[in-house]
């Protein structure tokens, strides 16, 4: 279900930087449902990847997030927003990579307590300013778990064998806190910042990482789509306009 | 209620202040812009108020300083769930703004935009009554160019995507029209006491 929105009657002289790909069901986002756990797999000594069935899920489009729900005993709930791993063609399935954050309430339950059978509650898919349907060439650039949104568009690039072109650059401390490392390819160029291979440079993202990308130009150009932290998410963020990146041509999800 | 086995949370404190599914974040300040931050000094920065008023106005740096400063000393609800107490903004109360340019009787509605062309949508009942500010100074030093400096509208009330960085104006309408977030599936109005967080909320 699309909402159609009348078109405003007033537009700013600026052209907003990012202006929305799609329009998001009210109805979908409203509901809450239960998503069973059926899977957990370990990716880095921090961050691990949940799996739930959600049989009434109503689909998503790579980028976009979910806010999940939990309820102590007492009534007392906690809830987060998570982008969503997977791709959209994971029938009732969804997918969440979550790292444990030292003290969080939510993310220490799905790494100390969680098991398959247990229910939780999700509400989504939400917004659609970070989606990438597979329609443009789609230039992603993540650190940490940033790569969480970015990963659902590889994937789902590699699902629908899209021949629209994509790459990813991504950022970890080392290779051992690559999340996905197992399932990067061709389209990936990883950055390392403490730690890195034999003959591997350390350090951070820079614009000698981001001006071959650029100097290889899709027709109708790269939409950027970048995911970090804030700090990071400036870093990159100048770093594409310094290279050349129209700034409507950016994207930015940066985690709280 | 749908009962999370094993799930206790934190300590509970209660805190009357905290809108429903809201946690306090302390001393953290997350940026949740979609945009990237923009180049922009208080020479470059001016706001403007037109639409359905008598007088339409653009006031640049210099002259909104001339106004009545205003504070708010209070709390602050995001979207993401995170809330932030006690917090202390300067700048001037969007009524002395709206004194000047004496909107007409037919406005209900106002669509606030940004220097970067974010827009966000907004009663105008929710911008008038002391409950709404141009703000330029955070904890009093000027407001930092992530957070919306060198200034931002201020609607504390609301979930602060209303409270659109880096303003650029307000036009005043007999309508309500979407902002971006409002395009994305977010709430029209975004009372954090009601939990208006998605449309159909």
């Amino acid at each position: 279900m699309t909402e159609i929105f009348p078109r405003p009657a007033f537009t700013p002289t600026t052209r907003f930087a990012v202006p929305g790909r799609i329009a998001v069901s009210g109805r979908a986002a409203a509901l809450w449902q239960t998503a069973t756990l059926t899977e957990i797999r370990r990716e880095t000594p921090l961050a691990a990847t949940f799996r739930f069935s959600v049989p009434a899920w109503a689909g998503h489009l790579p980028g976009q997030h979910l806010m999940l729900r939990l309820t102590a005993d007492d009534g007392y709930v906690a809830q987060r927003h998570y982008s969503i791993a997977s791709a959209p063609d994971d029938s009732g399935h969804i997918e969440l990579t979550l790292d444990h954050v030292e003290g969080g309430e939510v993310s220490g339950w799905f790494h100390g307590v969680a098991k398959p059978g247990d229910e939780v509650e999700v509400r989504g898919p939400l917004s659609g300013f970070f989606a990438w349907p597979g329609d443009r060439p789609a230039l992603l650039i993540g650190a940490g778990s940033g790569v969480v949104p970015l990963m659902s568009m590889v994937r789902h690039h590699r699902a629908r064998d899209l021949r629209v072109p994509l790459r990813l650059l991504v950022s970890a401390r080392s290779p051992q806190e690559l999340i996905y490392a197992r399932e990067l390819g061709a389209e990936t160029t990883p950055v390392f910042t403490r730690s890195a291979p034999e003959g591997v440079p350390v350090g951070r993202v820079a614009a000698a990482h981001v001006a071959p990308l650029l100097a290889e130009q899709p027709p109708g150009g790269w939409e950027a789509y970048v995911c970090g932290s804030n700090a990071f998410a400036e870093h990159a963020s100048r770093l594409l306009l310094e290279a050349g990146q129209p700034v409507d041509r950016i994207r930015i999800e940066r985690f709280g | 209620m749908h009962v999370t086995r094993g799930f206790t949370g934190r300590p509970r404190v209660h805190n009357p202040g905290l809108p429903p599914g809201q946690y306090d974040a302390g001393d953290e300040w997350p940026v949740l812009s979609a945009e990237v931050t923009p180049d922009l000094t208080p020479a470059d920065w001016s706001f403007r108020v037109d639409g359905l008023v008598e007088k339409p106005r653009t006031w640049d740096w210099a002259q909104a300083h001339e106004l009545a400063a205003s504070a708010y000393e209070g709390d602050i609800h995001c979207v993401t769930s995170w809330s932030k107490f006690g917090v202390r903004f300067g700048g001037v109360s969007l009524d002395t703004f709206l004194d000047v340019v004496r909107p007409h009787g037919s406005a209900t509605h106002a669509v606030a935009y940004s220097h970067t062309g974010y827009t966000t949508n907004l009663p105008l009942a929710d911008l008038t009554g002391g409950r709404a500010w141009i703000a330029w100074e955070y904890d009093g030093k000027p407001l930092a160019p992530e957070h919306g400096g060198p200034a931002r509208l201020l609607v504390p009330h609301l979930y602060f995507w209303k409270s659109a960085k880096w303003i650029a104006g307000l036009r005043i309408l007999d309508h309500d029209e979407p902002g971006f977030w409002e395009q994305n599936g977010y709430h029209a109005r975004g009372n954090p006491w009601q939990e208006q967080r998605y449309s159909g909320d």
